[in-house]
């Protein structure tokens, strides 16, 4: 095992469910990238939003066990590709600060949590600078002529005193991560927009107006697809094109990728490794269309 | 209350030397650390605020019916169950106050106070969620909106998508299971007992001779 | 036998409300040397300084111990008071019963036993007070002004005019300051250079005022009256003695895209330039970051010394600009000037003044939303209002930007439109409170002058162009002044601007127009409006470089920069040093009404002091005794105030001497000195120590059963 860049992995729930293309991309990025991913030995669900608003304890909790579960590994860093659940891990590392709360939560979870662990996600590993230069040597394709609009969503980079990850209101990462592979980044205003978040089920056409507007300002912005780095925020923005057509809300037909799926396929990694055929809005053939394979460098 | 006595009440001018539920200011203040006096009313929350068009209390309003000890407004709109915690709030908040963390703690209150939530169907999804977990440790998709559909009575939601996510592969039909559960039962019993003891130890509850 | 008087003060219920004074009274009365003491509600006041004055007089009493609040606030009062009726000001104690005891208790039976003992310890101390003079120094009859805007411009004229001689310092180019910069005033809108400009020729032409432009005060020594300054007059590369601001040179200068300041960065100018048409003076300075010679000269000079070159070589070397090609020598001023006026070989020169005051007049800046404000107080640098999109959209404006596109002498010739594109916008989005209200920013103090000049940008861009659409969003409308409500209620009755009372959430781009997101509390809903152009009112912070400029006074400010007056209340235009005044928004954001009367109280003050044959200084100073000293230089090294030199005495010894001119009686000589030798008059050892002994001795409990028995 490669210590540098082995990583102690918490996919969370939708990865092995709704977002298992997600989790199918990761997998297959982090492989092609020297990044080793180990998952934490049963782990359980961080509660993501429903948790917390319900009851903050039960949200700590949760997550208590799993940094437990983290901290046996002996690795000292979490990667996690959901912005949900890294809100989540990073607030309760953020509530360990105090003695007082870090003893609850000590207790609610059952057990010794400890709080010094490295919380990182998936985006930021990719930022990193030695990741940086194996991107630049393993890229087989070129995104050239791509135009894509990044989004971020919420919970990523807010509230940044807890995220500690990038500018909360343009942030610059992953749109530094397209431009590094050759694709160009559409200026729009939906970057740190909220999607909808947890509400398609019990009030979808709350949904389909912010996620509707977020598919007109790309769409204003002449952006070929979104790229986004939430299992939540991809769902909405996928699969709902339909629902939001059907509401006179406009008619789409826009891509949405992961960014595990966009570098993936840089990588040289074909659409169903990356499961671009899982996406309910048709996004096959975009990446390919008039990509030249360039040969790879040294 | 009879809706007789609702309606009558409805239109009366809020009594302001009638603080209702003065434990609840205390309550918020000794779980969050936040100072709700601290809110000028500016309204940058709701400006920005994705959902604040949906909403019938404002984001501030939520803060001013906290200075003001009207609870009731609180607990009678759809505020506290919209808001999705998507923390732009609070990232653009000039008074540094963390209205996020005040809604949880307000939605904690209302959970322990049996306060009938306004948005029935979110707190149905919510809570058909957090039961997912409860019997399997992780969230499985197919009981969390079979359970939502049932509890909330729209038996066909999300119809017109379940075919295509179960041709796509997405909904596993079974769940998986977390092997250690008896920790995550632990977890969310003591959790409760946290949760009431928190929001029931407040001085007027002390002074009832209320349980710690 | 001291003949002791003690009055005791009630301070109304200051005092009063926590301790017994009439026991306080009564207890002193017991105290040995006290002959008469007395209680009264306020000592201060006249009929309160007369009781003290007659009991004076008809007691013989020669030392009083007045038990009242701190001596910060009346020891002078009651020096005054005692002096009158004969008894010397400096065997005047104050025992402070209030700060020191009634303020911070409110037991009231340990309260006045406190009091009591406090009351003993300076009835202890005044026995053996001596009866001191003031010294007298000479007094420098020349005022110096630092920041020459409307107010330092104001002030310099007053007492020039009152006959004395007046230095005025001015950092930048020209004087004028913001108010130059302005294009009309509220509330009458006057034009701003027009009742200024006046001022400004005058300060010029004024036979009294010495105007130093384009320099800086490097070092302040001494005290009131006698303050030497170190100014430094920058190098301007122009000889303004022959210079006649024919205007040749900015004209013929090949630099001409430089960002100008006094444009607020919209405008551009010349290397060589003088900032504004009305300059004054109106001659031009070499912009040394930006002159082609200058910058020729001193790569020349780098180059030629790292190449190592010498003699023939050096004389024919060009350098090499960053882009490697070679640098033109240019110099084209120097061609073109008429009268020879350009001189390469000025320097920054040092010089020494002296002066009897000093106002510091040194103005404000307006908050920059990219933090490099913060990078001069080294503090992380972090752009603020990131979701308002300044410095990304060239749309999103300051106010001071608005004033100068509309100002007929501004880049647009005051055509107010977009910088994207030139267009005129048919609608303006207003935001108050930018860098102001904010706790997240660190900017919690209201800036005072943003909601007029909001009411009067609007209105003047109403006035420009009547069908455009103008939106305010505030959060309170502060217009306190005389018909400064009216105006604001003006701009939206008359004028039809929208105000909306909210923040706004967040700037966003839709096409080549801008979505404005923000809110009305008025109609309890969220707001969007799509506009051509948004102004930000980007509140008032204190000067760059204030902090460096107070510590070279050494003057008292706050956390933001801002000068602290002597007393809020009533001595808003002193500071705590004497001889240094203030005067306009160097000691907090005001509008121009505001300012000008402080910059005349400051001259006030100042020919006040001037009108005197000398100055007095406080008798309370350290004095070496010469016999004791081994002048080991311990005293002069703790001195902060520069006051210790060493002198020969007759018998070849050198022993240390102290300038009771210049000591202020801070005390770490006294105790620093390592042979006891030196002692601080009205604080000698002796009443110390007896002030102590009264503490320790046995506490008075005798006749006063309602005192508390102490352990």
């Amino acid at each position: 095992m490669n210590a540098a860049n082995a990583y102690a992995y918490f996919p969370g729930c939708s990865l092995h469910g709704t977002a298992c293309d997600y989790g199918q991309s990761t997998e297959q990025m982090c492989e092609r990238l020297d990044i080793e991913l180990l998952e934490l030995e049963d782990w359980n669900c961080c509660g993501s939003s429903p948790a917390h608003m319900v009851n903050p304890w039960l949200a700590l909790g949760l997550v208590g066990r799993n940094l437990r579960l983290a901290g046996q590994t002996g690795l000292d860093t979490v990667v996690l590709p959901c912005a949900a659940c890294y809100a989540r891990f990073k607030e309760t590392q953020h509530a360990l600060k105090d003695p007082e709360t870090a003893a609850r939560i000590e207790y609610v979870a059952g057990g010794a949590v400890p709080s010094d662990l490295k919380i990182e996600p998936l985006l930021g590993v990719l930022g990193k600078p030695e990741i940086r230069v194996k991107l630049h040597d393993y890229q087989q394709r070129s995104l050239d002529g791509l135009k894509l609009a990044p989004y971020y969503g919420c919970l990523l980079t807010r509230p940044s005193e807890v995220a500690q990850f990038d500018d909360p209101e343009d942030p610059q990462s992953l749109d530094e991560l397209l431009k590094a592979l050759g694709a160009e980044v559409v200026s729009w205003p939906g970057k740190v927009s909220c999607c909808g978040a947890s509400l398609p089920i019990s009030r979808p056409e709350l949904v389909w107006r912010m996620s509707g507007q977020l598919l007109a300002w790309a769409a204003e912005a002449g952006a070929d697809a979104i790229v986004t780095a939430c299992p939540m925020c991809h769902s909405n923005l996928d699969t709902r094109q339909g629902q939001i057509r059907r509401a006179g809300l406009g008619d789409y037909h826009l891509p949405i990728f992961y960014f595990t799926q966009v570098v993936g396929y840089a990588l040289g990694l074909d659409e169903s490794q990356l499961g671009i055929g899982r996406h309910l809005t048709n996004a096959k053939g975009l990446l390919g269309r008039r990509r030249p394979v360039v040969t790879q460098a040294g | 209350m009879r809706s007789s006595q609702r309606a009558a009440q409805s239109v009366a001018a809020l009594d302001l030397s009638l603080p209702q539920e003065p434990d609840l200011l205390e309550y918020i203040e000794r779980t969050t650390g936040e100072n709700v006096r601290n809110c000028y009313q500016c309204g940058k929350c709701a400006a920005g605020c994705p959902l604040s068009a949906a909403m019938d209390l404002q984001p501030q309003q939520i803060l001013r019916a906290l200075q003001l000890g009207q609870t009731d407004l609180i607990f009678a709109s759809d505020t506290l169950w919209l808001c999705v915690s998507c923390q732009t709030c609070v990232t653009r908040c000039p008074c540094e106050v963390d209205l996020p963390r005040v809604m949880d703690a307000l939605r904690s209150w209302a959970i322990v106070h049996h306060h009938a939530a306004a948005q029935r169907e979110v707190v149905a999804f919510q809570r058909t969620f957090i039961k997912s977990i409860e019997l399997t440790g992780r969230v499985y998709e197919v009981g969390l909106i079979g359970g939502y559909n049932v509890t909330s009575g729209h038996l066909f939601s999300s119809f017109d998508l379940a075919a295509p996510m179960v041709l796509k592969g997405k909904i596993k039909p079974l769940p998986r299971r977390v092997k250690a559960m008896d920790e995550v039962a632990g977890i969310f019993r003591r959790a409760q007992e946290v949760q009431q003891r928190e929001a029931r130890s407040g001085r007027a509850q002390e002074e009832k001779g209320g349980s710690h | 036998m001291a003949r002791i008087g003690v009055f005791v003060c009630h301070c109304g219920s200051n005092i009063a409300a926590n301790v017994d004074c009439a026991a306080v009274a009564a207890a002193a009365n017991q105290m040995p040397g006290v002959v008469y003491a007395t209680d009264y509600k306020y000592m201060c006041s006249e009929p309160g300084q007369k009781l003290i004055q007659d009991t004076i007089r008809e007691h013989r009493l020669d030392r009083v111990v007045v038990a009242s609040c701190s001596p910060r606030m009346h020891e002078p009062t009651f020096r005054r008071a005692v002096a009158a009726a004969g008894v010397n000001p400096y065997q005047m104690e104050m025992a402070n019963l209030r700060e020191h005891c009634s303020w911070v208790h409110n037991d009231r039976p340990l309260a006045t036993a406190k009091a009591i003992e406090i009351v003993g310890m300076l009835v202890a101390k005044v026995g053996r007070d001596e009866a001191l003079r003031p010294g007298r120094a000479e007094l420098t009859k020349r005022l110096l002004v630092i920041g020459g805007g409307i107010a330092g411009i104001q002030a310099a004229l007053d007492v020039a005019n009152a006959g004395y001689q007046v230095t005025l310092v001015e950092r930048t180019p020209t004087i004028g300051g913001k108010m130059a910069m302005l294009d009309k005033t509220f509330p009458t809108l006057d034009c701003s250079a027009c009742i200024l400009t006046p001022l400004m020729v005058d300060v010029a032409q004024h036979p009294n005022i010495e105007l130093r432009s384009y320099s800086e005060v490097e070092q302040v020594q001494g005290f009131v009256g006698n303050f030497k300054v170190t100014i430094r007059q920058k190098a301007r590369y122009v000889n303004h003695a022959t210079c006649t601001g024919c205007g040749t040179c900015w004209g013929k200068c090949p630099e001409k895209a430089i960002p100008s300041e006094f444009d607020q960065g919209l405008g551009k100018r010349t290397s060589i330039y003088i900032p504004f048409p009305q300059a004054i003076p109106n001659k031009p300075v070499i912009d040394p970051d930006h002159c082609r010679y200058l910058g020729y000269r001193s790569a020349y000079e780098e180059q030629v010394a790292s190449l190592g070159l010498t003699g023939e070589e050096a004389a024919k070397y060009k350098p090499v600009g960053p882009d490697g090609k070679k640098m033109p020598p240019c110099q084209i001023c120097q061609k073109m000037c008429p009268t020879g006026a350009i001189d390469w070989t000025q320097k920054d020169e040092l010089i020494e003044q002296e002066f009897g005051a000093i106002i510091v007049a040194n103005g404000f800046d307006l908050f920059m939303l990219d933090g490099s404000h913060e990078a001069e107080t080294g503090q992380p640098v972090h752009p603020y209002y990131g979701e308002y999109g300044y410095g990304k959209y060239p749309d999103v404006i300051t106010a001071l930007q608005l004033e100068r596109l509309m100002n007929a002498s501004g880049p647009t010739g005051g055509e107010i439109i977009r910088p994207s594109d030139g267009k005129h916008p048919h609608s303006v989005v207003f935001i108050a409170c930018v860098g102001s209200r904010d706790d997240k920013v660190g900017r919690p103090y209201c800036s005072r002058i943003c909601c007029m000049y909001t009411a009067k940008q609007a209105i003047m861009l109403k006035e420009h162009a009547p069908e455009t659409d103008a939106y305010v969003f505030y959060m309170d409308v502060r217009a306190g002044g005389r018909s400064y409500d009216e105006f604001v209620r003006r701009a939206q009755e008359v004028y039809g601007t929208h105000y909306l009372r909210g923040r706004v959430s967040r700037i966003y781009r839709k096409g080549d127009r801008y979505v404005v997101m923000g809110y009305d509390a008025n109609i309890g809903r969220s707001v969007s409006v799509e506009t051509d152009l948004v102004v930000l009112a980007n509140g008032a912070t204190s000067a760059r470089g204030s902090v460096d400029l107070m510590q070279t006074l050494g003057i008292s400010y706050d956390q933001y920069g801002f000068i602290n007056e002597a007393h809020v209340k009533l001595r808003p235009v002193e500071t705590n040093t004497a001889g240094i005044y203030l005067a306009g928004c160097s000691a907090g954001p005001k509008d121009i009404p505001d300012t000008v009367a402080q910059a005349s109280a400051a001259a006030a003050k100042v020919c006040g002091l001037f009108a005197r044959p000398y100055i007095e200084t406080e008798p309370t100073v350290a004095e070496v005794d010469q016999r004791k000293c081994v002048s080991c230089h311990l005293c002069e090294e703790v001195c902060p105030y520069s006051a210790v030199t060493f002198v020969t005495l007759r018998d070849g010894r050198l022993a240390a001497q102290i300038n009771p001119a210049v000591c202020k009686g801070c005390g770490l000589c006294v105790s620093g000195c390592r042979g006891r030798a030196i002692f601080l008059h009205g604080f000698s050892d002796q009443q110390l120590l007896a002030e102590v002994d009264s503490l320790l001795a046995p506490p008075l409990t005798l006749r006063l059963p309602e005192l508390v028995p102490v352990d």
